[in-house]
């Protein structure tokens, strides 16, 4: 008698079935990955004053669009596309064989982490040869952004599964989801200057950990000089870590806790 | 020892009692239908024994496990058992082949894909993506993703629903075969002829409770009721409802010398006796 295959093995093979099924929607397709980059493009045009020293608006508008890119591609999507599947009966089918539940988490993050890199990657070569942003040189600078994605994308998939239990229907689901993450984008500093929001709406975003994110892309993307013009006078990064894992375990427990498998 | 043995199971839904005291025992190998009208509380029992549902009182064990387990008994439970639901509409961008063949990895001991395929009749298929394929194909996926694992009990919920009469002749054969296996069978149909075909026996569920379980035959006591022996004698069609069709014959025989005009003898069917055990309450 063989071993039933272990949760990770089979989540790896549903991250690959996962990114097909993604890869084949190419409007979707489409429309995701090169989002931040029509955001960016348009805000680049409009805004084209520099905000600091040597700081442009394109330059602190990279770090939002990342940060907002990792809400977008992982809790947006997923909060709206898992009630679609349960809609349709896919989930409870899959509740019906022996694959865990963790399998079916593992291949969603994989799906997020691979969408993000692609994302990334297409808003680092827009911004470089079309907008004169700048890559930072220093090797921390890159740690702190790998360490940023990976957990923001963990952060952000984690809680788009535990979400995915709020829409009552798919159909219903991004009118739901959607304007959460709107209104989050906009007290989060993604497209205004954070420090120049009402105080209240600051306070409210410390909550959410898209503030956060972005303010740890910010510490990436824009020259050191520019944390004293931060709420705190600093990049806060220890603390950032902390909020994003605090989250992520949230997230993940009410994943595991009250994921729903079918409609009732 | 049974498959599946169930003992006083009870299920409410706040003030309504869907189920209200079930017992079940199926064999190894056996094909049972279960059937009943809508809301009689066939759903909520099998959907019970799928592990879907919790239950309010009583003993169930399926292959040794009870559905309700958790952690790795359930991955080694739904190792075991097949599950073909009345309908999954999702992963419309993959292949057929590619479903069932991704399918095949989450059991420890998966049937051959190609094997499957042909099985339920979508080799040609395999290449299509899964939104091209009409209703009847799609059913047929439902059926080859629930015994790619190569289950020893497979449930099967409204399996032919929409199928065209050839559709469903093929799928009866597809059953047939897996008996042949030695595969035991939960199916609940609203097809009376197709549980007449397939099972070995039948259980009629209403308001909660199992009024019979008897073969298809014996049913409501079918095997033994009156049977109607028709005939025409000059311009009118004649009718007799009789304990011992074979002596009316015999008579009518002598009667006409020979051939007799028309002739049929009916006993009612399993549709008639089923109507008449539930009231005529079905939908």
């Amino acid at each position: 008698m063989n071993k039933i295959p272990s949760a990770l093995n089979i989540g790896i093979r549903r991250g690959g079935l996962e990114i097909r099924q993604f890869a084949r929607q190419r409007e979707s397709v489409v429309f995701t990955l090169l989002f931040p980059v029509i955001l960016l493009a348009i805000f680049g045009s409009v805004f084209k004053d520099t905000i600091a020293p040597g700081v442009t608006f394109s330059q602190y508008f990279v770090a939002g669009m990342i940060a907002s890119g990792l809400v977008n591609t992982g809790f947006q999507a997923l909060a709206i596309t898992i009630p679609m599947e349960r809609d349709v009966g896919g989930l409870k089918r899959l509740r019906g064989t022996p694959m865990p539940a963790s399998s079916y988490f593992i291949g969603k993050a994989i799906l997020i982490a691979v969408s993000m890199l692609i994302q990334i990657a297409l808003l680092f070569g827009f911004g470089l040869v079309f907008f004169g942003v700048e890559m930072p040189t220093e090797l921390s600078k890159w740690l702190t952004f790998t360490w940023l994605v990976l957990l923001g994308s963990a952060c952000s998939t984690a809680l788009g599964i535990a979400f995915s239990i709020v829409p009552k229907s798919g159909r219903g689901a991004s009118a739901v989801v959607s304007p959460i993450v709107i209104i989050l984008q906009f007290f989060s500093g993604v497209f205004f200057v954070f420090t120049q929001l009402p105080t209240w709406m600051q306070q409210l975003a410390a909550i959410f950990p898209l503030k956060w994110l972005t303010q740890g892309m910010r510490s990436v993307f824009l020259p050191d000089s520019f944390a004293d013009q931060e709420v705190a006078k600093s990049w806060e990064t220890g603390r950032t870590l902390l909020i994003l894992v605090l989250w992520l375990v949230i997230g993940v427990f009410f994943s595991i806790r009250k994921f729903k498998w079918d409609r009732d | 020892m049974n498959v599946i043995e169930v003992k006083g199971l009870k299920k409410s839904y706040g003030q309504v009692h869907a189920v209200r005291g079930v017992d079940l025992s199926i064999p190894a190998g056996e094909i049972f239908a279960l059937l009943g009208p809508n809301g009689a509380g066939k759903t909520t029992t099998v959907e019970i024994l799928e592990g879907f549902r919790s239950r309010d009182a009583g003993q169930i064990s399926i292959l040794g496990f009870d559905p309700h387990s958790q952690g790795y008994a359930a991955r080694q439970w739904r190792d075991r058992i097949g599950i073909v639901l009345q309908s999954a509409a999702d992963a419309g961008d993959l292949t057929v082949i590619e479903t069932v063949r991704h399918f095949s990895r989450y059991y420890s001991n998966p049937r051959k894909v190609d094997e499957v395929m042909s099985a339920v009749g979508l080799e040609e298929k395999s290449g299509a993506l899964i939104r091209n394929l009409s209703g009847g194909q799609r059913r047929r996926l439902d059926v080859a993703l629930g015994i790619i694992g190569n289950p020893e009990l497979l449930f099967l919920d409204e399996p032919t629903t929409g199928f065209d009469p050839e559709a469903r002749r093929a799928f009866w054969g597809l059953i047939e075969k897996m008996r042949g296996n030695g595969t035991t069978i939960l199916l609940t149909t609203h097809y009376l002829d197709e549980a007449e075909a397939l099972a070995d026996r039948v259980a009629v569920i209403n308001n909660g409770l199992i009024i019979e379980t008897a073969t298809p035959a014996q049913l409501g006591g079918r095997a033994t009721s009156q049977a109607v022996v028709s005939w025409r004698d000059g311009s009118q069609v004649k009718s007799e409802a009789t304990d011992n069709p074979t002596a009316v014959v015999t008579d009518l025989s002598v009667h006409f010398d020979g051939e007799i005009p028309e002739l049929t003898v009916i006993r009612p069917s399993l549709e008639d006796i089923y109507l008449k055990m539930i009231g005529g309450a079905d939908e």
